[in-house]
C-alpha cells in the first residue's frame, strides 16, 4: 500500500506540495425481479444447469425476434421514481455491437441516445448529494467461464435477463461514500421490489470509474474498475486506485501517468490490474434496433407507479426514532430488509408495544433466522406472523406470563406455528398471581430465614434475592416474581 | 397423375379434399416433378420428400376421419432456405450455416402447415438473400424455367423457379429489397410483398430487419390471397408485426375498375428500362384503361436516391444481423490463431461468400464512428423523403403502376463481375421496401431476348400501407380479361398428362 | 494523415470480424470506393427539417405479459453447436472479461 495518506474526512491527499482531489462515480447494473428474462418469456433463476433456461431468442438463433417484457419497464419505472429521476414519455431500444461469446447475437440490446430515465440521485447519510447521470434498460449477458481447463465454456441462462444500468456522475470523493451511496442504492432497489439485488447472485454489480486531479485543476484522465463483487473489495479497490493514480501522476516520466483503460480488481492481492489499453475509442456502432417499436411510458401510468411506492427506508429510520422512540441503531436494523420493516411495523400496530417489539425482533427474531434451530431464513418464510408475536407480546404486558416463559413460547412459536396463548395453557406456563398460594410460599421461605428479613428491613432491598429464590424454586418459576416481592416485602413489615 | 400440376392451390385443395388418397396422390404428383425436373432447375436445396409423405399420409387420415380441411389442405408448399422449420436444414445459401437446423419453426412456416400445407422441401437462394440472381450461393443456382440459361432472378429465385416448372403451386419468399417482386417478373409469377408488419417475421432468418417481409409465389391471383391470408395476422413473438386481422380471401373482388386511379410515375419508365419492357407494361396499362381505370401522371421525386437508400439502411441492419454467425453456438466453425476473436474472423472469412462480405462491410462501415451521420444518419431522413413521395403521390391515386424490374431474366454469369450494376437492377422495387409499402409484381406479358426467346414480362403495383386488396382486386382483374400468368413454360408443360 | 480506402477497409474488415487476405483487400477496395462514391449523391440532398425514419411501422409501445413460456431443451441447444462440452459452448480460451465499457453516454 501506498505511503499517502488522505488529509481528513475529504480524503485530499497531499503529496510534494500538490493537493491530490478524487473523482469518483459509480455504474451499477442491477437486475430486474421479473419473472421472466428480458425479450423472451424464458424463466430465469440463477444457480440453474448450464444452457437449460434458453429459448431460440436468448441464444441468438437466427430469425428469432426479441418481445418486450412489461413488467420489466414497469419495475424499471418505480426504481426511477423511487430515485427521483425523470422518466421519459418515450424512449428506444438500439443495438450496440461488438463480438463476445457471452452476447449470443453479438449485439446487446440496449438504451444509447434515449435511456428510460434521467435525472435523480441519492442524498446519503453525510449530506453529500449523489447525482444519477441516467437509469436505462438493457439485456444481461451470458457467463463465460475462464477456469476450466483449456477453453472458455459459455452458459447462456444468463443471457437477456433484464438490467438496469444506473450512472451517476462524478459526486463521490470517498471509499466510505461509495459504499454509502451502493448501500442506499441496493435498500431503495429491494424496497420498491425492482431487483433482489442479491451481490452474491450477481443480481447487482458495480463498476467504479477513478480520477484525481490537483485541486482547482481540470480533472483527469479516468481508469474505469471491474470485478468488484462486494461493497468492501469497492472501498478497498478505490483505497488502492487513488494513492496510485497520485504516484503515477507525479512520476517525471509521462509514460507512468494513468492512461485510459479498464482495471481488474484482484481481491487476494488487494491491488488493481491492468486488463487492456483501450485501442483508440471503442466502435459500437449503435443505432436503433428496427425490430422493437418505441416504448412509451404515459404520465397516468407514472403517477400511478408512484402511488404504489412503498416509504422508503431513510424515511422509515427516521419515522421510527421520531415517532416510536427507537434508537437510530434499532430503526437500522429494522430497516435493513423491507420484510423485517414491514413485520415491524405490523407487530407494533397490533400490539401498541413498539419498543417491545423492537426487542423481540432485533434479539429474539432475528437471531433465529441466522440459526439452524428453524428452516426459515428470512422473514417472510416463517410460520410466526405479526399478529401471533403481538399476542405474546399482550401476554407479557398483562404479567400473565414471565420473561423466560416468553422466550419459551417463542422458540416453540418459532418452530411449530402455534399461537402463544395455546402453547402457554399447554405447558402449564401461567404465572402463579394467587394471592394465597403465594403468600404461603413466601411464608414458607421467610421461616428460618430471619436474618435476610432484618437486613431486608434494615434497608438492604437486594437482600430480598435471597427469599425470592427459594419463592420461585418452590412455585416451579411460575411464580409471578413483581407479586412475590411485594408480598414478601409486605410480610417482613408486617411483621415489626 | 401429372394433371395435378397445372392446378392453383386453390383448384388442389378442391381436389385434396376428395379424399385421403385423392390429397396423397397430389402429394406423389409434386415429389414425382421435383424429381423428375429439378435434376435441371435445381430450385431445390433441401428435399422433404419422406416428411412430405408422411404429413400426407397423417393429413388423409384425418381427412377421412371427418375433420375439416384448412385453407391449404393437402397443398405442397416451397419455402425458401432462410425459413425456420424445426428440424430442417436452413442454410440460407450461406456455407457457414451448413447443416445448421433450427431448435424451432417460424411463425408463418407454423401457420402454413396448420392450414393443412404440406412443404415439400427448401428452396436455393442468395446468400442470406442478398442478390438478385441466386448466384451469390454456397451451393447449386436455379435456373429459369422458361430459359435454363437464365436466372429465375433472387434472391427468392429457387422458390420462383419451383412455382414457375409447376413442381408446387405455391412457394413462399422473402422480399427485402425486390427478392420475391423480381423472381416473379422473371418466371411469369404473381409474387405479393405484404406492408411491412403484414406478416410475421418471426423465423424469417433477418437480413434487413426494418425491410424484410415473408412473401408469396403463385400462378394465380386468389392464391397469393389464399396464402396471405394465412400467414398474415398479429403475432406476439414479432413486435413490429401489427394487430390487424389477416386480410379474408374474397375482400379483393370487386368487379370492375372503373373507379380506380392509377399512379404512372415517369421515374419508373426513365433510361435503364427495357424497351420490350417499357412497352410490355405499358400495354398492360392500356389494358387497364380498357378496364375502366383512370390513368394518372404522378411525381416520385426522389426515386434516384432509393437505391443508394437502401443500401445503406439494408446493409447496416445486416452487419449487425449477420454477426452473430461466430461459430459459438451453431453453424460452422475455423479456428483460426486459436484466439476467441481469431476464431470468429477466421470464421466469418471461411463462412461468408464475397457479396455477403462486400454487404457486411459496407454495412459496418456506414455505422462506424465518424461515418455513422453521413451515410446511416442521412440514409434514414432520405428514406423519410421516399416515404412522402409515395403519400404525396397516394393523395391523388389508389394505386401506383410500373415495371417491377428494369430487364427481363438476363443470363447466369452475366452480371457477377459488378456489383454496382447488379444493386441497379432493383431500382423500381427498392422504394416501396423502404416506403414499407404492399406491392405485387404480377405477369403481363412476354418480350423477346435478343437471342429471341420469349421472357416473361412483371408490373408492379404498389397501393398504400395495408391496402393489399386494392393490389388483389384490380390483379384479379387484369388476370380475368387477359390470361394474365395463364403460360406456363414448355418445360413444365412436358410434365403435363 | 487521412485513411486511405484501403485503410478503411481494412479497419472495418477487423470491426466486422472478417479476416480478408490481401488479395480478397485489393479487390474489394475499388469496388467499394466505387459504391460509396456512386453513394455520394446522397449527400447532396438538403434534409434541413427532415425527421429520420427509425422504423418501417408507426407501432409504438408493443409489449408482452411477464408469463414463462418453455423454451428449448438443452439437448437442442447443443446439438447444432460447433463444440459443446459438459453442457457448455465451448470457445478458445478468452482470458479475462468482454471487451467492452458499459453502455451509454453516462459519466
Amino acid at each position: 500500500m501506498s505511503p499517502l495518506r488522505p488529509d481528513g474526512d475529504d480524503w485530499i491527499f497531499e503529496a510534494s506540495g500538490t493537493r491530490w482531489v478524487p473523482v469518483i462515480g459509480l455504474e451499477v447494473h442491477a437486475q430486474l425481479a421479473t419473472r421472466t428474462k428480458f425479450l423472451c418469456p424464458c424463466a430465469y433463476e440463477a444457480g440453474a444447469q448450464p444452457n437449460t433456461q434458453v429459448c431460440p431468442v436468448c441464444t441468438g438463433q437466427p430469425g428469432a425476434l426479441p418481445q418486450l417484457n412489461a413488467e420489466a419497464i414497469k419495475l424499471a419505472v418505480r426504481a426511477a421514481l423511487a430515485l427521483g429521476c425523470d422518466v421519459a414519455p418515450r424512449s428506444k431500444f438500439d443495438r450496440k455491437n461488438y463480438f463476445y461469446c457471452d452476447i449470443p447475437k453479438n449485439y446487446q440490446i440496449t438504451q444509447y441516445d434515449q435511456p428510460y430515465c434521467t435525472g435523480g440521485g441519492i442524498r446519503l447519510a453525510s449530506g453529500r448529494f449523489v447525482r444519477l447521470n441516467r437509469i436505462h434498460l438493457e439485456e444481461d449477458a451470458g457467463k463465460a467461464i475462464h477456469d476450466r481447463g483449456d477453453v472458455t465454456l459459455v452458459d447462456l441462462n444468463r443471457a437477456g435477463v433484464p438490467l438496469i444500468e444506473s450512472v451517476t456522475e462524478a459526486d463521490l470523493q470517498t471509499p466510505e461514500d461509495a459504499a454509502a451511496y451502493l448501500t442506499a442504492l441496493r435498500e431503495i432497489l429491494i424496497y420498491t421490489g425492482a431487483s433482489s439485488a442479491d451481490m452474491e447472485k450477481g443480481e447487482f454489480r458495480c463498476d467504479v470509474n477513478i480520477s484525481v486531479h490537483p485541486e482547482g485543476e481540470e480533472w483527469r484522465t479516468k481508469v474505469e474498475i471491474k470485478n468488484l463483487n462486494s461493497f468492501s473489495n469497492v472501498q478497498a479497490a478505490i483505497r488502492y486506485e487513488v494513492p496510485r493514480q497520485i504516484l503515477a501522476w507525479e512520476s517525471p516520466d509521462p509514460a507512468d501517468h494513468p492512461v485510459q483503460e479498464t482495471r481488474l480488481y484482484d481481491v487476494a492481492a488487494g491491488v488493481t490490474r491492468s486488463m487492456r489499453k483501450k485501442e483508440g475509442e471503442a466502435d459500437y456502432r449503435y443505432f436503433p434496433d428496427p425490430d422493437l417499436p418505441p416504448i412509451l411510458v404515459p404520465a397516468a401510468f407514472i403517477e400511478r407507479q408512484r402511488s404504489l411506492l412503498p416509504e422508503l427506508p431513510a424515511a422509515r429510520r427516521e419515522r421510527y426514532q421520531r415517532d416510536l422512540g427507537l434508537s437510530e441503531y434499532d430503526a437500522g436494523v429494522l430497516t435493513l430488509q423491507r420484510a423485517v420493516a414491514d413485520f415491524f411495523e405490523a407487530t407494533a400496530r397490533l400490539s401498541g408495544q413498539p419498543k417491545e417489539a423492537c426487542n423481540w425482533i432485533t434479539n429474539e427474531l432475528l437471531r433465529a433466522l441466522s440459526g439452524d434451530e428453524i428452516e426459515a431464513t428470512c422473514i417472510d418464510e416463517l410460520r410466526l406472523k405479526p399478529f401471533d408475536l403481538s399476542e405474546l407480546l399482550g401476554l407479557l404486558a398483562a404479567g400473565k406470563v414471565g420473561g423466560g416463559a416468553a422466550r419459551q413460547i417463542f422458540s416453540l412459536m418459532l418452530t411449530s406455528g402455534r399461537a402463544a396463548g395455546e402453547i402457554l395453557v399447554d405447558l402449564g406456563l401461567e404465572q402463579i398471581d394467587d394471592e394465597e398460594q403465594l403468600s404461603e410460599w413466601c411464608r414458607e421461605a421467610l421461616a428460618g430465614r430471619a436474618s435476610v428479613a432484618a437486613e431486608v428491613r434494615a434497608g438492604n432491598l437486594k437482600a430480598i434475592g435471597a427469599l425470592m429464590g427459594p419463592v420461585m424454586a418452590a412455585s416451579g418459576g411460575k411464580a409471578n416474581p413483581t407479586r412475590v416481592r411485594e408480598l414478601l416485602l409486605r410480610l417482613i413489615h408486617d411483621a415489626d | 397423375m401429372s394433371d395435378w400440376l397445372e392446378l392453383d392451390a386453390v383448384a388442389w385443395r378442391a381436389r385434396a379434399t376428395q379424399g385421403g388418397a385423392a390429397l396423397c396422390a397430389g402429394v406423389d404428383a409434386s415429389l414425382a416433378a421435383i424429381a423428375s425436373l429439378d435434376g435441371q432447375v435445381q430450385a431445390f436445396a433441401v428435399n422433404l420428400a419422406d416428411s412430405a409423405r408422411e404429413r400426407a399420409r397423417a393429413l388423409a387420415q384425418r381427412l377421412d376421419a371427418g375433420e375439416i380441411p384448412g385453407p391449404l389442405f393437402g397443398v405442397p408448399i416451397a419455402l425458401k432456405a432462410n425459413m425456420c422449420l424445426e428440424g430442417v436444414e436452413t442454410h440460407c445459401g450461406s456455407k457457414l450455416l451448413k447443416g445448421y437446423a433450427p431448435p424451432y419453426s417460424a411463425t408463418f412456416v407454423q401457420r402454413v402447415i396448420d392450414a393443412g400445407a404440406i412443404p415439400v422441401g427448401m428452396t436455393h437462394m442468395d446468400e442470406f438473400a442478398m442478390g438478385s440472381s441466386s448466384e451469390n450461393s454456397a451451393y447449386e443456382t436455379p435456373r429459369n424455367p422458361w430459359d435454363l440459361s437464365r436466372t429465375p432472378g433472387g434472391s427468392s429465385g429457387g422458390s420462383a423457379a419451383a412455382v414457375a416448372s409447376c413442381m408446387v403451386p405455391l412457394a413462399l419468399g422473402s422480399d427485402t429489397g425486390g427478392s420475391v417482386r423480381q423472381p416473379a417478373s422473371f418466371c411469369g409469377l404473381f409474387g405479393l410483398k405484404p406492408s411491412y408488419g403484414r406478416v410475421s417475421r418471426y423465423g424469417l432468418v433477418a437480413f434487413g430487419s426494418s425491410l424484410d417481409a415473408v412473401s408469396p409465389l403463385a400462378r394465380s391471383v386468389r392464391d397469393i390471397e389464399q396464402l396471405l391470408f394465412v400467414i398474415s395476422g398479429a403475432d406476439p413473438r414479432d413486435a413490429t408485426c401489427c394487430d390487424l386481422p389477416a386480410l379474408e380471401p374474397g375482400s379483393g373482388d370487386p368487379p370492375e375498375a372503373t373507379s380506380l386511379r392509377i399512379g404512372v410515375p415517369a421515374e419508373y419508365f426513365g433510361a435503364g428500362i427495357e424497351q420490350g419492357v417499357r412497352e410490355t407494361a405499358l400495354a398492360a396499362l392500356a389494358e387497364l384503361k380498357k378496364l375502366g381505370a383512370e390513368l394518372v401522371p404522378v411525381d416520385l421525386p426522389h426515386t434516384s436516391y432509393a437505391i443508394p437508400t437502401y443500401y445503406v439502411v439494408a446493409t447496416a441492419e445486416a452487419s449487425s444481423n449477420l454477426a452473430r454467425f461466430d461459430g459459438v453456438a451453431f453453424g460452422q466453425r475455423a479456428s483460426g490463431d486459436g484466439s476467441l476473436q481469431g476464431m470468429f474472423a477466421a470464421t466469418r472469412e471461411a463462412g461468408f461468400g464475397e457479396e455477403v462480405k462486400r454487404r457486411v462491410l459496407l454495412g459496418t462501415y456506414v455505422l462506424s464512428a465518424g461515418y455513422h451521420d453521413k451515410w446511416y444518419g442521412r440514409a434514414q431522413r432520405v428514406r423519410t423523403l421516399l416515404r412522402q413521395d409515395f403519400e404525396r403521390a397516394f393523395e391523388k391515386v389508389d394505386l401506383i403502376a410500373g415495371p417491377t424490374s428494369p430487364t427481363t431474366a438476363f443470363r447466369l454469369g452475366e452480371r457477377n463481375s459488378d456489383p454496382l450494376a447488379m444493386y441497379q437492377a432493383d431500382a423500381c422495387t427498392v422504394p416501396t421496401s423502404l416506403a414499407g409499402l404492399p406491392a405485387m409484381s404480377l405477369p403481363v406479358g412476354f418480350t423477346a431476348a435478343a437471342d429471341g426467346t420469349q421472357l416473361p414480362v412483371g408490373l408492379q403495383l404498389i397501393a398504400p400501407a395495408l391496402e393489399e386488396a386494392r393490389i388483389l382486386r384490380l390483379a384479379a382483374l387484369l388476370e380475368r380479361a387477359t390470361g394474365a400468368g395463364s403460360q406456363r413454360p414448355p418445360l413444365a408443360a412436358g410434365e403435363f398428362s | 494523415m487521412p485513411e486511405t480506402p484501403l485503410d478503411i477497409l481494412r479497419r472495418t474488415a477487423q470491426l466486422a470480424r472478417l479476416e480478408l487476405t490481401d488479395e480478397e483487400l485489393a479487390r474489394l477496395a475499388p469496388q467499394f470506393q466505387a459504391i460509396l462514391e456512386h453513394f455520394e449523391v446522397l449527400s447532396s440532398l438538403d434534409l434541413g427539417g427532415v425527421e429520420a425514419t427509425l422504423a418501417a411501422t408507426e407501432l409504438e409501445d408493443v409489449k408482452r405479459a411477464d408469463d414463462p413460456a418453455a423454451g428449448i431443451e438443452r439437448s437442442a441447444l447443443l446439438r447444432g453447436a460447433p463444440d459443446p462440452r459438459d453442457g457448455y459452448l465451448a470457445v478458445p480460451k478468452t482470458i479475462g472479461a468482454a471487451p467492452r465499457t458499459n453502455a451509454g453516454g453516462g459519466s
